[in-house]
This record gives C-alpha cells, structure tokens and sequence, in this order.
C-alpha cells in the first residue's frame, strides 16, 4: 500500500543515474518556499546517500527516506536560516524532559505537532495531533479553546509562532516545547 | 575559447599508471561518506575530495584545488557525475582532463594479472590484483590446462585470460568459504565443465554439487600439482584450507596476510576460532619452510603491492615483521584478534549467503553487496 504524505512538490527522478537527481533536487528546492517539503522519486541508489549528504551541507532538512518497489521517495523540507536562531516570543514554555516525566506517569497530554505531515509521518510523540502550522488558520476550529495544548515542531520556532497565533484566537492554556522533535530521544508513532 | 575535449580513462589504464608508479591527480566527486570508507590509493596518486553537488553551480572550488598544467582524472561512482564535473573542468579551459569509466564500479571490479613465476614443469602461476577491492586471486597453468583459485565473480576477465593463454580450465578452488566478495568459482566451473573444489567444514549450508578439498588429495593442472596443504589450516573459517605449489608457493588465503592476519569473526565465531587461528599460525605455519613465498588472497594497503602490483612475501620474513605473528601472549593474542577489529565488510552475511548459493542476487544487486574495501584482516593497516 502507497500512503500518499501531503508535500509541496514532488519531482519525478526515476531512471536517471547522478548527477540528474541531485541536480533537479537542487533546482525544485530553489523554487520552493521557506518551510515548504519537496519528495524525489528516485530509482538511483546512489541517490540516497548523495541527497541526505547534500541536505546536510546545504542545511535543509533531510525529514525521511520510504523505499518502495525499487523507487526510493525522499522528503526534503527547504531550510529557513532563522528557524534555529529566531528567539522564542511566547512566554509558557516547557521542557522535553516535562513531557517525557508527564507521559511516563500515564498523564494524557494533547500534544499539537505542527510541522508538515511529512515531518510528522517519520516520527512524532504517540498519540499527538497533527496540524502544520501552514494549515492553522483555515483549521484551528478542530481544537478546544479550553483544553490545554503542548505544541511542539522541529526547533520551537513554527510552535512559539503557532502558540501565539492561538493565544490571539483565545487559547489559554498553551505551552510551547522546546525545543522540539530534534532533540526528542523518547518514543515514537510512525507512519513509514 | 575552444573547448578541451575530456578523454575518458579505463579501470584498466589507471591500475596501469597505479602500479607503475605514474603520478595522478585524481578529483573524487563521490559524497564525503563513500570517499572515507575507499577510494583510488597508490603511492604516486594525489587525491582529493569534492561531491559532485557541491560543483553544481560551477567548479571554481575544484579548480583552485588541481594543478595547473597537471592532468586530472575525475572519478565518481558510476560515470555520470564525473563527466558533468570533467566537462566543466574542460569549459573552464583545463587541457588533459579524463573522467574513469564505469566509475568506482568498475575500478572495484578490475582485475591485473601479475605474473608470480614460471613453475619448474614448465607451466606458470599468475596472481590477479583486484586493485580497487584488495582481492587476490591466483591462476596455474601448465600444458595446456587451468586452475583458478579463490575466484572473484568477474568471469569474463579469466576467461579473456585463459583464452590468451590457450588454456582450459579444469579446476577452481575457494581456500574458504568468502565473506568479502562473491566467488566466481562455482560458476566458472560449470561453464566449463571443470571442478569446483571447496572445504567441507565450510560447506555444511551449500546447496549445490562441489569436490571436497582433502589433505593428501593433490590437484593435478597439467604436469603441476597443487597440492592441497596437509595442513589443514583454520582460524579465519573452520574450513580454511592452504596450498603449496611447486614447493615454493604457499597460497594462505585469509589466513595469513602480508602485514596482518585473518580476522575469526566474519562466520560468527570469533571466540571459538581463535585458537585454531593461533594453532596455525604459531604451530603448523611454523613448522613449513621459511623460503616458501606466501601468497594470501587479500592485501589491506596498496603500501603492500610489490614490483608490478605482486603482493607476496616470504614466510621467514612474515615470522620477523607482521605483527599478527609476533604476539607472544595468548591472551593478547584473543584480544587483537576479537577486539577493537575494523568493521566488517559491507554485506558480508549477505555474500556468504550467496556464496552458499542459499540467495541469487543479480549482477547489480551483487556489486552493490561488494563495494568497499574488503578488510579481511585484524589490522586496518
């Protein structure tokens, strides 16, 4: 069975051997915007360690590999230079370690995961609910103003600006996790 | 400006400048990962590393980096990525720029016939030079008639040879069950309705017809004979079987290298070989001639490759300087040879399995399973 993983841009690279994968690779990446996640479709092996080493050096964010029937489908998410950098604005904040301690005590915790569905297709905490941050506007409607919400991204940035989006809207009980999934070392629920 | 024109250069012509010494300025475009783990090495090579995706925009970090006037050789897994980085080079107005054909792949799978000696029934003992993978394979020929021992899976490379030769071949013979490269020898055998010999330790899991090598059971190539060491020499596998030829040769296969010794762990049974490795290295080597020249069936380092590529020693010589044979502590010796070892080969379980013929991966899948150097040995030299 084929999930589908909402991207986008996909680029359709089978049966071309290195350079071309990486080159398209290349060029689709600089007509996407910040935040945005591409998918390669590749049939090249060598294609996976080139890629994964070229987002390395290029800085974007290599999110996951899914091989199928000979095609390999790579989930690149183009890099913002800021994400890592920019301060965190939104005053409640709790640790990973928080949320470890939390779960592990059998508390339920309404985990929003903001990153793109690729992102949280490859690994998210169990049990948390997806909604990338691109989507909140037209889908915040879902949640429950009075219910608490830990939400977590990759670094903490798409969360601070995802937590102060919701606060505006009335949310109350917010708090951001930083830094996020980077650094998550506990469980995880996986789509691939 | 007129364009320089890129030449493309064959696995075997850089094996050629490799082992006569040539120097070469080679520009691996390959990712940094692949260019560690092995790459083209040669005393007069100098080489660097640039991915090819960090060219892409154009090659002015590679040019600052290669000599002017100096011809350069573009290399890369396969071909693609190093013609699209040699073409530039050229545009950019260098002369004598070539790209390697077929790539690290096909550099891996070439394979340099060295003459070891002429055998004093008039026949004659090659050793092939797998360069690129660090694989020694070994040809006797006499009147006529062939043996191939520890083949690789390159097929049309010995039978190109045996044609020039005009010799037929009659047997092939595995010293052991391989764990780093897929042996041709079964296949080989069958094509020319010759005789596939293997250990029987070794063959407890094959799925197909072989002969048993046996002490005492010499094989006959033409008025030569292999004899099949009476010493039956395990350590690296329970199998591990030598052989002399001619009274001068001693073909040691992964047992006892020129700069190191076989590593007991690739089967699984490191701690339970260890003292068979130790017993014939220490005890049933000792007792051979110390004139014999040693012939293993790998090298580490192409620090090791002699005159015209021959990797060979003498095993007096081997008793004064590899280290792997000059542990005098027992326990010392469990601990080299089952502690800290390099890592092992790449796929070497999946090789194994093939080499059982319990898998049949294609041509493609079975390059991939052998890329990377094959680091047999304790030491990574």
């Amino acid at each position: 069975m084929t999930t589908t993983l909402k991207v986008n841009r996909t680029i359709e690279c089978e049966g071309l051997a290195c350079p071309l994968p990486v080159v398209k690779t290349k060029k689709a990446m600089e007509e996407l915007n910040t935040g945005e996640v591409l998918e390669v479709k590749a049939t090249d092996k060598g294609s996976v360690a080139d890629l994964q080493s070229w987002s390395k050096r290029t800085g974007h964010q290599y999110i996951g590999l899914k091989e199928e029937g000979g095609v390999f489908r790579h989930y690149i998410r183009k890099a913002d230079p800021t994400e890592t950098k920019e301060d965190v604005k939104f005053q409640h904040t709790t640790s990973l370690e928080e949320i470890r301690n939390k779960l592990a005590a059998g508390e339920k915790l309404n985990i929003l995961d903001v990153r793109e569905p690729a992102e949280y297709a490859f690994g998210r905490i169990p049990g948390a609910l997806s909604i990338p941050a691109g989507e909140l506007e037209s889908r915040y409607q879902e949640l429950d103003p009075d219910k608490e919400y830990h939400v977590i991204c990759r670094t903490g940035s798409r969360s601070d600006m995802t937590c102060r989006t919701l606060a505006d809207k009335g949310f109350s009980k917010l708090k951001n996790v930083i830094p996020g999934m980077a650094e998550w070392d506990g469980d995880l629920e996986k789509d691939i | 400006m007129s364009t320089n024109k890129i030449r493309k250069m064959s696995a075997k012509e850089v094996a050629q400048v490799v082992l006569g010494g040539e120097e070469l300025f080679i520009l691996d475009v390959r990712n940094e990962t692949d260019f560690i783990d092995w790459k083209i090495e040669g005393r007069s090579v100098q080489i660097i590393n640039i991915p090819y995706f960090d060219l892409i925009d154009g090659v002015d970090p590679a040019l600052v980096q290669i000599p002017d006037g100096k011809p350069v050789l573009v290399v890369c897994a396969k071909e693609g990525s190093s013609m699209f980085v040699a073409e530039q080079i050229a545009e950019a107005g260098r002369s004598n720029v070539s790209y390697l054909e077929g790539g690290m792949k096909s550099w891996s799978e070439y394979l340099e016939p060295v003459k070891v000696a002429d055998l004093s029934g008039g026949g004659e003992l090659y050793q092939f030079v797998r360069i690129g993978k660090g694989c020694l394979s070994y040809a006797v020929l006499s009147k006529g008639e062939a043996a191939i021992i520890d083949t690789n899976r390159m097929m049309d490379q010995y039978e190109n040879f045996l044609q020039a030769k005009g010799a037929k071949l009659v047997h092939t013979i595995d010293t052991h069950l391989h764990a780093d490269h897929i042996s041709g020898g079964r296949a080989l055998a069958e094509k020319y309705g010759a005789t596939y010999h293997l250990p029987e330790k070794d063959a407890g899991e094959v799925t197909f017809h072989y002969e048993k090598l046996e002490e005492g059971k010499d094989i006959h190539v033409g008025s030569e004979r292999i004899i099949v060491q009476p010493i039956y020499s395990p350590g690296h596998t329970i199998g591990s079987t030598s052989f002399i030829i001619d009274n001068k040769f001693l073909l040691s296969g992964d047992i006892l290298f020129i700069k190191s010794i076989g590593r007991p762990d690739l089967a699984g049974l490191a701690e339970d070989w260890v003292g068979d490795l130790r017993e014939t290295l220490y005890s049933r080597y000792k007792n051979l001639s110390e004139e014999l020249i040693v012939l293993p069936a790998h090298f580490g380092k192409t620090t090791e490759l002699g005159e015209k590529g021959l990797v060979s020693g003498r095993l007096g010589d081997l008793y004064k300087q590899n280290p792997g044979l000059n542990i005098t502590n027992e326990d010392d010796f469990r601990k080299t040879v089952t502690e800290n070892l390099p890592p092992q080969p790449n796929a070497y379980q999946e090789i194994r399995q093939t080499n059982m013929g319990k898998i049949n991966p294609d041509e493609e899948e079975q390059r991939e399973m052998e890329i990377g150097p094959n680091r047999c040995a304790v030491h990574d030299n």
